[in-house]
């Protein structure tokens, strides 16, 4: 069935609204002090998993409109990109600002010499590149090339991981459920894979069939 | 450092922390306590941290690996009766109520710093027995060289002993050599903030050594063990390369994913992140540091 146009842009507005949520959650438990004796890492560690959470669901939209057909999937994919990297900026300023203080020799010192920090720096700056080459007019001017540069998400993906495995201390399960939903959403673009995803349209639809 | 001492609390001095429930021999040795018996030199620098952070910030990874999680799950901990196995090469061991162990030492309060090797800290008004009197009644034998302490393993109290993903091989254990477990700073706490331990910070029984990182002072202790090899701790058995078994603080050797230079004094707020910097043996040098005489530090760390 056929969508009104105005449909599209209330969903864009309510996935907008959607990734803000977080965000506004947060920012109100610190100020009713109802995050913890440390808030600044509260809202690290959250934003932190927040990334996550925004690549993955930017990265399950491909494979979603395969299964579904459904346009507006399509639809939010810059939007929650740029989310992503909004995400990883907002990270590394609570690094800087609430945990380092804006000792600006030691945000140096510590990027220079922490393999966990570097990784996350390389991570955000593959997110700066898609970010700032989002736009239409670098999407003409790149042509073809853009969607080769575009691929850096999937190291993207690879470096937010080893960042998040080099933090974890003594638990895995949290890090498995993202290396897992991750791993999930690569193996859906494997070419052979991937042409499969139609198919299950129809079968995602037969239980209704049976009742009509 | 002040080693005064007070023989009666101040009624207000925690009249805002919640009361407990102690077992019955608890409130006659509080009665007795020895107040103030340590004390930081500067009282305004190193400050109390409020009840309520020292409480709900925790690493306790039995209750989960959330810093609410222990607040959130430490209920289901059975902490009366408690008993304590003490073994090894010791000439009176044997297995003793938590009530027997503590009876003939004199409750004494200890407010130390905590510093934690995740470079935050927290100042703790402890309650506790020096752990040398515990072991010196144990009589070790002349083959005792180390302290080898371990938590108890209860998975139906303790839900993240449960986790399939846990890195820590349960129980939790931890080690110190002779000299540093005779040394008049190591106790073995029974209580905090005038009041016996909560759950979640360890109860009911639990080391507190002030000169290393948080993770040597073990929580919830069941068995004492005097040992000839110097044992494993939990942290060390993971990461080798990340936590040694001394865990002296020692802001000059950094961990390999952290500086330890500074630390963040708890409770802190957004844009005062309340970074201090951190002390050789977390302030007690003068106290401690003859311990670790011609030792190389970087190497033992």
């Amino acid at each position: 069935m056929p969508m009104p146009r105005y449909a599209f842009t209330l969903w864009r507005i309510a996935v907008f609204i959607a990734a803000l949520v977080p965000l506004v959650y947060w920012g109100s438990q610190v100020a009713i002090n109802a995050a913890g004796p440390e808030p600044g890492r509260y809202l690290l560690l959250n934003i932190g998993q927040g990334i996550l959470w925004m690549l993955l669901l930017t990265l399950s939209l491909t494979p979603l409109t395969k299964l579904t057909r459904w346009k507006g999937f399509a639809l939010i994919r810059r939007q929650l990109g740029l989310w992503t990297l909004t995400y990883a900026l907002l990270h590394l300023f609570c690094y800087a600002v609430f945990i380092l203080g804006l000792d600006l020799s030691r945000l140096g010192s510590e990027i220079v010499r922490r393999p966990y920090i570097i990784v996350g720096m390389l991570a955000l700056h593959g997110l700066i590149v898609m970010g700032v080459t989002s736009n239409k007019w670098s999407m003409r001017k790149l042509g073809k090339r853009w969607k080769t540069l575009h691929k850096i998400v999937y190291v993207v993906l690879g470096l937010g991981l080893l960042h998040f495995l080099w933090v974890v201390r003594a638990d895995m399960e949290q890090w498995s459920t993202y290396a897992a939903a991750g791993a999930l959403l690569m193996i859906l673009r494997v070419p052979p894979i991937a042409r499969q995803l139609p198919k299950f349209r129809q079968w995602v639809k037969r239980p209704k069939r049976a009742h009509a | 450092m002040m080693l005064a001492g007070r023989v009666q609390a101040a009624a207000s001095d925690y009249q805002d922390v919640p009361a407990g429930n102690p077992p019955g021999w608890f409130e006659p040795k509080l009665k007795n306590a020895e107040w103030d018996s340590v004390v930081p030199a500067d009282r305004d620098l190193d400050k109390l941290t409020p009840f309520e952070d020292a409480t709900h910030y925790n690493n306790f990874y039995e209750f989960g690996t959330g810093k609410g999680d222990p607040a959130r799950n430490a209920d289901s901990l059975k902490t009366q009766p408690w008993s304590v196995v003490i073994d090894g090469e010791v000439a009176n061991g044997g297995r003793f109520d938590l009530e027997d162990i503590a009876k003939p030492s004199r409750l004494q309060e200890r407010i130390y710093r905590l510093r934690c090797v995740e470079a935050w800290s927290m100042v703790i008004p402890w309650l506790g027995i020096p752990l040398g009197e515990v072991i010196k009644r144990a009589e070790p034998t002349s083959k005792a060289k180390y302290v080898r302490f371990e938590t108890l393993v209860a998975p139906e109290q303790m839900p993240g002993q449960n986790s399939s993903f846990a890195l820590i091989d349960w129980p939790y254990t931890e080690g110190l050599r002779m000299d540093e477990a005779m040394h008049p700073l190591a106790i073995l706490g029974l209580g905090m903030y005038g009041r016996e331990l909560p759950n979640q910070n360890g109860a009911p029984f639990r080391l507190i050594v002030p000169w290393k990182y948080g993770f040597k002072s073990i929580k919830s202790i069941v068995r004492i063990s005097l040992v000839e090899e110097q044992p494993v701790n939990s942290w060390q058995a993971i990461a080798p390369d990340e936590y040694g078994f001394y865990a002296n603080v020692n802001p000059e050797v950094d961990h390999p994913r952290w500086s330890q230079a500074t630390e963040r004094r708890l409770p802190n707020s957004l844009f005062n992140p309340n970074i201090i910097d951190t002390r050789m043996f977390n302030g007690y040098a003068d106290e401690v540091a003859s311990l670790y005489q011609g030792m190389d530090l970087r190497k033992n760390f």
